[in-house]
Formats: structure tokens, C-alpha cells, sequence
């Protein structure tokens, strides 16, 4: 596994991410927003979390124009994989990789703590590792993590098996209480149509080892791992 | 010449930011607000003196990047 982790100004989780991928067996290149072309043999490319350009106009939206981003999508339309977490979401959605976009949090507050989410679906090479309902417990970090779309996307993301992970309470259930920005149908991570693009408010790489407090998110970089 | 570009939610997009000041408006005691909806507005000078010209750039420049036409409509003014 070949991974591409992309940096723009104001990223602030490439250098953690970075560090899950190699635990679990990629070989790792970063990778500067100025450039135009990923490096040779990229099989996924992760658009870390963080502030890119201070969230100026709307959250990821001048990442979005970066000149990397223009072989991210070629890179995307060849059926490549693309991980984005949580500021990558809001660009991967500006870039239109994904469908709908994020927003800011339904109560107005920048919501950092513990969350437990559901894992929708296991045979994605995202979440291989998982069984499928198991609730995991993540970090969020975010202020814009409000996915909307339009009726008629949310009915096909929905019926085609797009939704990768929702928000919930400790034993499962899609509780409104759970739900911790308003997010569509609890919605906390969604696939592109082929399954080869997941986008995530919520942070697997803060999660790696027991030694930081759970290691939940493991999994996904070891299903990563073993992809390709 | 200058153009003003106006980007504000489209109808049914749930706006927090607008209730937010709309409730602060309240607490105010200002009467007869109904309802609030915060949108963004854009200055913008022209080098060149093609109005046409100019608006067909500028929609493009929406449509590219200062609204997502996801969530939000925009209208483009030239000033003269």
C-alpha cells in the first residue's frame, strides 16, 4: 500500500495519520497541495484533518482548488482510493468527490470529545476490519461536521449503501441525543458511489494504541494495510 | 468598474448562524424580525470596462468557488 498524504496550509493531522497508515504496513509519502501530480504508484490518498486556509469562505473550499487536487480527482476516477477525515471531508465534498456537503454544527458549538459510532457496512476495503453494527468509539473534533444534501441525494446514498458510518450512543442506537452537529440521518462517514472514496468527520488516527486511550481505529488503517 | 457579489442559502438549507442572530435580535428587544438568514457579500473591482464581459467571468467565479451551488444561490451586480 502506496499512500499519498496531502498537505495544505492550516493541515494539522498529516503528520498523526501519517503515522497509523506506517503502523499498519504502507509506505508513506507526503505530499505538497502546490503540486500538480501525486507521486508514482500512489494506490490511496489522504486528505488529513485540520484548518486548510483557516476555513476562509467555507470550510475546504479553497483546498479544493489546490493544484493537487486536480490529480486527486483523476486519481479518484481511475477507481483510486482517497481517504478524507474530517477537514478532508469538507474538501473532498468542495471537490465534489462526494456527494453533499458539511456544515456548521446544527447548535453552534465546536464539538471535541469521545464518540461512538456504527459501522454500516464491512465489505469495503476501508472497513474490512470491523464487524458489521459494531459501535466504535472515535474522537470528533470539528465545528462544520453538519452533512446535508438535497432529498434526492440522501434517498440514493442511502439506497445504493453509501453511508459508511453513523453517529450513536454507547449500545448502538441512532438516538437524536447521539447525534453531536445534526448530521443528516446521523450521518458521520459516507462512500462514493464505487467505494473507493470514504470521507469522515471523526478522527481513526487519534485512536491507534491503548496507550492513548483506545485503539478503535486501528482497524481501518490494518483493512487499509492489507488493500493493494 | 465594480461588481458586488451576493451568496445567501438557498431556501430550506437549515442556516444556525441566522437563528443565532435572530435570537440575539430578539434578546435585543428590536421589534417586527421575523426571521433571520445570514448570506456572504463580495466587493469586487474590474480591471477591465466589458460589463458583459465582466458578469460572464464573475458567474463563473461563483460557480467555481464563492458559492457551493450545493447550498447557495448567488447574484452577481456590475456597479459600473
Amino acid at each position: 500500500m502506496r499512500a499519498a498524504v496531502i498537505t495544505f496550509p492550516g493541515t494539522n493531522r498529516d503528520g498523526d495519520v501519517s503515522r497509523a497508515l506506517r503502523a499498519s504496513g504502507a509506505d508513506v509519502s507526503p505530499c505538497w497541495h502546490a503540486d500538480h501530480a501525486l507521486p508514482a504508484g500512489t494506490d490511496l490518498v489522504v486528505l488529513p484533518g485540520g484548518f486548510s486556509y483557516g476555513d476562509y469562505l467555507r470550510t475546504g473550499a479553497i483546498a479544493a482548488r489546490a493544484n493537487i487536487m486536480d490529480a486527486v480527482r483523476a486519481h479518484a476516477a481511475r477507481g483510486g482510493l482517497v481517504l478524507a477525515i474530517c477537514n478532508g471531508f469538507q474538501i473532498a465534498c468542495e471537490a465534489g468527490l462526494l456527494p453533499g456537503v458539511l456544515v456548521r454544527n446544527a447548535n453552534l458549538r465546536f464539538v471535541c470529545r469521545r464518540q461512538t459510532l456504527k459501522v454500516e457496512r464491512t465489505d469495503t476495503l476501508f472497513t474490512g476490519g470491523y464487524r458489521r453494527g459494531q459501535v466504535i468509539d472515535v474522537c470528533i473534533a470539528h465545528g462544520e461536521g453538519n452533512y446535508i444534501c438535497d432529498p434526492e441525494t440522501l434517498a440514493r446514498i442511502e439506497g445504493e449503501g453509501q453511508v459508511a458510518f453513523r453517529y450513536c450512543d454507547a449500545a448502538g442506537a441512532l438516538t437524536p441525543d447521539a447525534n453531536p452537529n445534526g448530521s443528516l440521518n446521523q450521518i458521520a462517514g459516507i462512500y462514493s458511489a464505487n467505494l473507493r472514496v470514504l470521507g469522515m468527520m471523526p478522527h481513526p488516527e487519534n485512536l491507534i494504541e491503548q496507550l492513548t486511550g483506545g485503539a478503535d481505529g486501528k482497524p481501518l488503517f490494518e483493512s487499509l494495510g492489507r488493500a493493494a | 468598474m465594480k461588481a458586488r457579489i451576493y451568496v445567501t442559502l438557498k431556501n430550506g438549507v437549515l442556516d444556525p448562524q441566522g437563528k443565532a442572530i435572530e435570537g440575539a435580535l430578539g434578546s435585543l428587544g428590536i421589534p417586527g424580525i421575523a426571521s433571520v438568514r445570514q448570506g456572504k457579500m463580495f466587493d469586487i473591482e474590474l480591471a477591465g470596462h466589458d460589463a458583459k464581459a465582466a458578469e460572464a467571468a464573475l458567474a463563473t467565479a461563483c460557480e467555481k468557488l464563492l458559492a457551493n451551488t450545493v447550498i447557495e444561490n448567488y447574484r452577481v451586480e456590475i456597479l459600473g
